[in-house]
């Protein structure tokens, strides 16, 4: 559907995006997640062709889209994109929608039907009449979505639609997203640096950093397989530094990490530095000299050293023998093992749970 | 004191009586300076949406320029345009000196840079969210332009109305271009300096209180063009009328 390639942007000499490459496939949900200011706008600007790229291709629909502003007109046309920003025209809701289709031309009988009807789908039918500058941020985002939807664009731009909103809003956007790729098979490019919502949105995901589409691959490719360490960082990993692989057999390696040994499948050599990355919520604790049993190839004693609230979770972080690791456990976990800082446990890891790379 | 005192009394006097002289000056005024006003605008915004609109070299300085020409003296246009329109000048043979018509196309001059400034002021204050949303809606550079003028509605609005506030109450080029001729080109403020110069207080007054009322009035109609903004404002933030 959309291909991009080596595309680059700079402004005033400075590149704000460099040689990304990536393909959008028909009626997908891709998600570009990465950390604000990393490039994900300009990308999607690019793509929406609002922008000129620098230098590389666009190719939409198969056809290369150069610099001719009236080719670059027709095909934006068959797109639509909502801002970060919840921007409405001062006028009604229903103007507001209708905008698209009058720039089209289409008959004032059916704008009034396609409006409704998006509206409907939005759930704002009943603010129809109301002055758009009225609405709250999340209406004005659910506005700005029934606007882009109503011309039936093939492909959808989102940035960071729900950046500003609070909870319960950013869910409904959320579930009407999901809900118009399912209904209209539109085709998706969505841009967030909430790593959560590209994993409740996402087929596929792309991260983006420092300019560049470092990776791009599935939800379990990206949140278990990143491929350094800056990606493992804000998929949510605090990857173990300094680790050395000491022998392997069949991919089970031995690794160690200082004074402590792993074991991980990977398809590293011996005598390679390399990097353990491990999923908090992959990690179980037990209260040490219990003697409970696990499968786990991994189970190493610790001391709990911090542990931070988060919501319905709690995040212990151990300290294994001087290797800091966190695991997450329910909030309900914690106060039947009754732990606290201090507390001496065992975390147990799968060797299939490890995931390695190199420390470069 | 006493001048004073009878002065006022001689201009209540005038208007209760509805003087047709005093009606006439205050008739013919504002029909130059509405016909002023109309003109600069009609001319003001197609060139600010131009400026605005397009990138080009300068246009930095070109808007400093037109901010400058705020503040540029009546007379001085009033010294330009009657270079421009006696018999001897370049277009003469218009006929325009000592003319209502001649005194429009001053004013004009005149208010056109505050206009033209505010215009600008008023379609950058649209800003470029609207314009890229526009654009990636897919109108065309046309329909962008035409929304956008729509959103600025009421800044330029504000504009044309400081313009006419401009132009009803400057006296430079009324004097100089009209030649204050009593029923052909004598207004408001040109009428004020002469009464006022030959001791007939009582008649400058009552023109000074029409000039007032019809300031006045600019300002009833810029507060209730503020209060409509400022109601948007409101419920943009939340509120609810």
């Amino acid at each position: 559907m959309i291909r991009a390639e080596a595309l680059s942007r700079s402004v005033g000499g400075r590149a704000i995006l460099d040689g990304v490459s990536l393909e959008i496939r028909k009626g997908e949900i891709f998600t570009l997640i990465g950390p604000s200011g990393s490039g994900k706008t300009t990308l999607l600007r690019l793509l929406d062709l609002l922008d000129m790229p620098t230098a590389g291709t666009i190719t939409i629909d198969n056809s290369r889209i150069d610099g001719h502003p009236e080719e670059r007109f027709r095909v934006r046309r068959k797109m639509a994109m909502v801002f970060q920003k919840p921007t409405v025209l001062n006028t009604t809701v229903e103007e507001n929608v209708a905008a698209g289709l009058k720039f089209r031309k289409v008959p004032r009988g059916e704008i009034g039907e396609q409006v409704r009807a998006a509206l409907d789908l939005v759930g704002l039918s009943h603010l129809a009449g109301r002055r758009a500058v009225s609405l709250s941020g999340g209406e004005m985002q659910r506005l700005a979505i029934a606007r882009a939807i109503v011309t039936k664009p093939d492909i959808l731009f989102l940035d960071e639609p729900t950046a500003n909103l609070d909870p319960t809003n950013a869910e409904m956007i959320e579930d009407l997203i999901l809900r118009i790729n399912k209904k209209f098979r539109t085709t998706m490019v969505l841009s967030t640096h909430d790593m959560i919502q590209g994993q409740r949105l996402a087929h596929r995901i792309g991260v983006v950093m420092d300019g560049r589409l470092v990776q791009t691959g599935d939800l379990n490719m990206i949140f278990y397989h990143p491929v350094n360490r800056a990606i493992a960082s804000f998929v949510g990993i605090e990857p173990i530094r300094g680790g050395i692989v000491e022998n392997s057999e069949d991919n089970l390696a031995t690794i160690a990490v200082g004074q402590v040994r792993f074991q991980a499948v990977t398809e590293e050599k011996p005598n390679s530095k390399v990097c353990l990355c491990i999923r908090p919520e992959d990690v179980t604790l037990s209260l040490a000299g219990t003697g409970a049993q696990s499968s786990a190839r991994n189970c190493l004693k610790g001391t709990i050293s911090k542990m931070t609230p988060l919501g319905p979770f709690t995040r212990v972080t151990v300290d294994c023998g001087g290797v800091p690791q966190s695991a997450l456990l329910t909030r309900k976990s914690c106060e039947d093992l009754d732990l606290s800082t201090g507390t001496n446990v065992v975390a147990c890891i799968k060797a299939t749970s490890i995931h390695v790379i190199p420390d470069l | 004191m006493n001048a004073i005192l009878d002065g006022i009394s001689q201009a209540i006097n005038l208007i209760v009586t509805l003087n047709p002289e005093v009606f006439e000056i205050a008739a013919l005024s504002l029909f130059i300076s509405l016909s002023a006003t109309l003109l600069a605008a009609l001319i003001a915004l197609p060139i600010a949406g131009l400026i605005h609109f397009r990138e080009f070299h300068g246009k930095r300085a070109l808007i400093v320029v037109i901010q400058t020409l705020y503040s540029v003296p009546t007379v001085v246009v009033g010294l330009v345009i009657y270079l421009l329109i006696s018999r001897s000048g370049p277009f003469g043979f218009f006929g325009l000196l000592f003319t209502p018509e001649g005194m429009i196309l001053g004013q004009t001059v005149l208010i056109i840079p505050i206009m033209m400034g505010l215009f600008i002021s008023a379609l950058t204050g649209v800003g470029k969210d609207i314009r890229d949303m526009l654009t990636s809606l897919g109108a065309t550079e046309l329909q962008s332009i035409a929304t956008i003028v729509r959103e600025a509605r009421f800044a330029i609005l504000s504009a044309i109305v400081l313009g006419f506030g401009r132009a009803i109450s400057e006296v430079g080029v009324a004097m100089m271009i009209g030649g204050n001729i009593r029923g052909a080109t004598r207004v408001l403020t040109t009428a004020i300096t002469l009464e006022t110069g030959i001791g007939n207080f009582g008649f400058s007054i009552a023109l000074g209180i029409i000039l007032l009322s019809i300031a006045l009035i600019v300002v009833i109609v810029m507060n209730i063009i503020t209060s409509t903004l400022s109601k948007e404002q409101w419920q943009a933030m939340g509120g609810s009328v």
